[in-house]
C-alpha cells in the first residue's frame, strides 16, 4: 500500500462532512477492498481519485468492460472488487455482468454505477435499475453520504454471501452532495484470496451455464427473503392518510415535500421485498410510489396489484426535487416550467481542439465526432461536429456514412475522436476500418490533448502515467494505427501545425487511401498539472530492483 | 424542535470559484455544528458554463437541493447571468452582488469576499469562518484570502 495522500478527518462527533463518492471510497478502504477499477464518467470519477488519494489500490482500466472483467477476476480469487463507472458504462460493461451473475463469485464483486437523471454530463438518462432486473443480481441505493458509505459495505456482505454481482446505484445528487457520515468501520471481514478450482461454475458453456442460471434464480428468491426481513429499509411512521414508497434520492425530497407522511424507504430495491411493500401499502389510505427516472417501483408494484397512484408520464424526465413531489403529490398535470437561461459550457480560449475543428470546418467537413470537450465543437460558433452517439462510435459510423453516401459527399466524411475515448473503444473501429475500407477510403483524426478533460483530467493509457500519477508505460495511437496497416500515420501539432494539418487533410480527403491524423497539444488546464507530474516522476527515487544495483564495496 | 433551514445558493460562471466557496461554506457551517448538505453539479463547470451551488444548513436538512422560491441568500458572483435564480429567492431573499465589496484589488479573490458578505448574516463565530478558509486554500494563499474575506465581511457595502 502507497502513503495515503490524504486522511479523512473527523470531528470530535466522530464525523465527517463528505460526497457519496468520497463516502464509497471511505467504506472501500474499511472494507480492505483488494483493487478499485474503473473509467472516468460524471459523477462516478472521484470514488477511485479519493480511494487512491486515502491509500487504497486503484487504477484506470482502458474501459468499463476491461474494468468489470479485472474485477471479476479479483473476485474469482477470492478478492474484493469495486468497479465504478457511469451508467452509459455499464452497457460496455453489461456482457461481464450478466454472465457473471450466472456465474457466482468467490470473493466481492460490487459494481457502483452512477446514474445521471437531468443529464448534466451525459448522452442519455437511463436507469440502471433496469439492468439489476435484467441481469438478475441485488441493487443497494442510498440516499446520502452516510447510506453510501454503510450500502458499499452491506453491498460486499451480501455478494460474498451469496457469491452474487451486487450493483450499488447512485445518481448525481449522491454522488455530488455532501452530506454528514459517522465512519465505523463495522463490515465484514474480507476473505482471503485463493484460487479455487470450480470448472462447472467458472466456464460458462451451455451445459454449465443452464444450472447457474437455475442456481441465480435460486440464490435471488433467498435474497429476497433476507431483504424482507433483513434489509435495510427504514420506515418513518406518519399519517396513514399518505404512504410514500420511494428509494435513494427521491427519498430526501419526499421527506421534505410531505413531512406528515409515512414513508417507507427501499434501500435494496432488487430483488423488491414485495410483502413488506404490500403490507406497508395496506396500512395507509393513499399509496404514492416516488421515485426519479424511469416508473420502474410504480410498474412493479402495480404488476404485483399493490394499489399505488398512477405516476404521470412527465416525471419519468430530468431531476426530481422538492418542489416536483409537492406537485406529483397535489396531483394533475406537472406546471411546464420554462428552462432557466443558463451560460452553456464551451471550449476553453486557448483549446487545440479549437484549432483542429477551424480546419474541419473550413474544408466543410461532415465530422462523426465522439464524447469529450471536443464534442462541444458541434456547439455555437464552430458547429463544426455532427453526430455523436456514444462512446468509440465515430469510427464506425464515419465508415457507415463513407459506404452510403454519394462519392462527392462520401469524401468530406471525417471521424473524430479523443486520445482516451480512441483507446477505450476506439481500436477497433480503427481495425474494422483497416478490414473493411469504404471504396473512398477514410480519414481519422485523434485529437490528443495527452488527458481524459472532459471528467476532469484523469490518467489513461495513453499518458504514460497511472491513475496516482506515478509512471506507466504508454500506449501511442499512431502505432497502433501503422500496426493495423493505415498507410497514412501523421502526428501534427493542431495549433502550431494548422496550415500543414489542412493541407494533408485536403489530400487524404482527395484520396482513397486510409488515413489516421493525431492533433497532438496538451489540453491547456492540464498542462501545469502535467508538468508537475512529470517533475514529480523524475525526482522521485528510483524503484530498487534488478537495474538498480547497491555499490559494492570494495 | 427543529429550527428552519436556511438556504444558500452560490452561482456562477466555471473558473470563478463557486465550488471553492461553497466548500469553504460548507466547512465553516459543518465546523459551527449544524446539519449540512452541499449540492453541485460537477462536470462541465470547468468550460466556462453556468455553476451554481446549494447550500442547506439548519438542525436537520432532508433534500441536498433547494426548493423553488426558498433561497434565502443568493450569491451571485456573475450577476448578469443570475436572472434564472433570482426567480427562486424567497420573497425576503437576499442577494448578494460583486457590487457590494469595494477595493478588491484581486479580482479572483471575488468569491471570498462575497462569503465575507454572507458572513454577516450567518450564525457563525469569525474564528471558525478563518478555520475553513484556511482549511480551503494552500498556506501561502491564506493571508490574501483572509484579507479578502475581511473586506466584504467588514466592508460597508450595501446589500439588495
Amino acid at each position: 500500500m502507497t502513503q495515503p495522500k490524504r486522511t479523512i478527518a473527523l470531528n470530535a462527533q466522530g464525523v465527517a462532512l463528505l460526497s457519496g463518492d468520497e463516502a464509497i471510497a471511505l467504506a472501500a478502504l474499511h472494507c480492505g477492498v483488494t483493487l478499485g477499477t474503473g473509467y472516468p464518467g460524471t459523477p462516478s470519477t472521484e470514488i477511485l481519485e479519493t480511494f487512491s488519494d486515502l491509500g487504497g489500490k486503484a487504477q484506470w482500466a482502458p474501459n468499463e468492460k476491461v474494468a468489470a472483467e479485472v474485477a471479476l477476476g479479483v473476485a474469482f480469487a477470492s478478492g474484493r472488487a469495486l468497479v465504478t463507472m457511469k451508467h452509459v458504462g455499464l452497457n460496455v460493461a453489461a456482457d461481464v455482468l450478466f454472465t457473471s451473475a450466472y456465474s457466482g463469485v468467490s470473493g466481492g464483486y460490487v459494481l457502483a454505477c452512477a446514474d445521471d437523471p437531468g443529464m448534466a454530463s451525459s448522452q442519455n438518462e437511463q436507469d440502471t435499475r433496469r439492468y439489476a432486473v435484467a441481469a438478475g443480481v441485488p441493487m443497494l441505493e442510498p440516499s446520502n453520504s452516510q447510506e453510501a458509505y454503510d450500502f458499499a459495505g452491506l453491498a460486499f456482505a451480501i455478494s460474498e454471501r451469496w457469491q452474487i454481482p451486487v450493483i450499488l446505484r447512485i445518481t448525481t445528487r449522491v454522488c455530488h452532495s455532501h452530506t454528514i457520515v459517522k465512519p465505523h468501520g463495522k463490515f465484514t471481514a474480507p476473505p482471503t484470496p485463493c484460487f479455487v478450482n470450480n470448472i462447472p461454475e467458472r466456464v460458462m458453456v451451455p451445459a454449465h451455464a443452464r444450472p447457474a442460471h437455475r442456481r441465480l434464480r435460486k440464490k435471488l428468491a433467498e435474497i429476497k427473503a433476507w431483504n424482507e426481513s433483513e434489509g435495510p429499509h427504514r420506515i418513518i411512521a406518519g399519517s396513514d392518510d399518505l404512504g410514500i414508497i420511494t428509494s435513494g434520492i427521491a427519498t430526501m425530497h419526499a421527506l421534505e415535500a410531505a413531512p406528515g407522511a409515512s414513508v417507507l424507504q427501499l434501500g435494496m430495491t432488487h430483488p423488491l421485498p414485495m410483502d413488506l411493500i404490500r403490507s406497508f401499502a395496506s396500512r395507509v389510505k393513499r399509496c404514492v410510489a416516488i421515485e426519479e427516472g424511469d416508473p420502474c417501483l410504480n410498474d412493479a408494484l402495480r404488476a404485483a396489484g399493490v394499489r399505488v397512484e398512477p405516476r404521470l408520464e412527465s416525471y419519468r424526465f430530468g431531476e426530481l426535487n422538492v418542489t416536483r413531489v409537492r406537485h406529483l403529490l397535489a396531483g394533475g398535470e406537472e406546471p411546464q416550467t420554462v428552462p432557466p437561461r443558463m451560460k452553456p459550457p464551451q471550449l476553453c480560449e486557448g483549446c487545440p481542439h479549437r484549432s483542429t475543428f477551424s480546419v474541419l470546418k473550413e474544408l466543410d467537413c461532415i465530422v462523426a465526432g465522439d464524447i469529450g470537450c471536443y464534442t462541444l465543437a458541434a456547439m455555437p460558433p464552430l458547429q463544426a461536429l455532427n453526430t455523436q452517439i456514444c462512446m468509440g462510435a465515430s469510427i464506425g459510423m464515419g465508415l457507415g456514412m463513407r459506404h452510403t453516401l454519394p462519392e462527392d459527399q462520401a469524401r468530406r466524411v471525417v471521424s473524430v475522436i479523443g486520445d482516451s475515448t480512441f483507446l477505450h473503444s476506439g481500436v477497433t473501429g480503427l481495425i474494422e476500418m483497416a478490414y473493411n475500407p469504404p471504396a473512398t477510403g477514410h480519414v481519422v483524426v485523434i485529437v490528443d490533448n495527452s488527458t481524459t478533460a472532459m471528467t476532469g483530467l484523469q490518467e489513461h493509457p495513453g499518458t504514460g502515467r497511472k491513475l496516482d500519477h506515478s509512471r506507466a508505460s504508454k500506449v501511442a495511437p499512431e502505432e497502433i494505427a501503422r500496426a493495423l496497416g493505415i498507410p497514412n500515420v501523421q502526428v501534427f501539432n493542431p495549433v502550431k501545425e494548422a496550415a500543414r494539418f489542412k493541407q494533408e487533410l485536403q489530400s487524404a480527403l482527395a484520396s482513397s487511401a486510409l488515413s489516421v491524423f493525431i492533433a497532438r497539444q496538451s489540453c491547456i488546464l492540464a498542462f501545469g498539472k502535467i508538468k508537475a507530474y512529470e517533475k514529480a516522476i523524475a525526482e522521485a527515487p528510483p524503484a530498487c530492483d534488478d537495474t538498480c544495483a547497491q555499490p559494492v564495496a570494495e | 424542535m427543529d429550527t428552519p433551514v436556511i438556504n444558500i445558493k452560490i452561482a456562477g460562471l466555471g473558473g470563478m470559484g463557486v465550488l471553492s466557496a461553497s466548500t469553504i461554506l460548507a466547512e465553516a457551517i459543518f465546523l459551527a455544528g449544524y446539519d449540512v448538505k452541499k449540492a453541485e453539479i460537477h462536470g462541465m463547470s470547468q468550460r466556462g458554463g453556468s455553476v451554481a451551488s446549494d447550500i442547506r444548513f439548519g438542525t436537520r436538512v432532508l433534500s441536498p437541493m433547494i426548493p423553488l422560491g426558498e433561497v434565502d441568500y443568493l450569491v451571485a458572483i456573475a450577476p448578469e447571468w443570475a436572472d434564472a435564480h433570482r426567480a427562486e429567492l424567497r420573497p425576503a431573499g437576499r442577494m448578494l452582488v460583486p457590487g457590494d465589496v469595494d477595493g478588491l484589488e484581486n479580482p479572483r479573490a471575488l468569491n471570498v469576499a462575497l462569503l465575507g458578505v454572507l458572513s454577516r448574516f450567518l450564525p457563525i463565530p469569525e474564528a471558525i469562518w478563518h478555520k475553513a478558509l484556511e482549511s480551503g486554500f494552500p498556506a501561502k494563499l491564506h493571508a490574501s484570502n483572509l484579507a479578502a474575506f475581511q473586506l466584504g465581511r467588514d466592508g460597508s457595502g450595501k446589500t439588495h
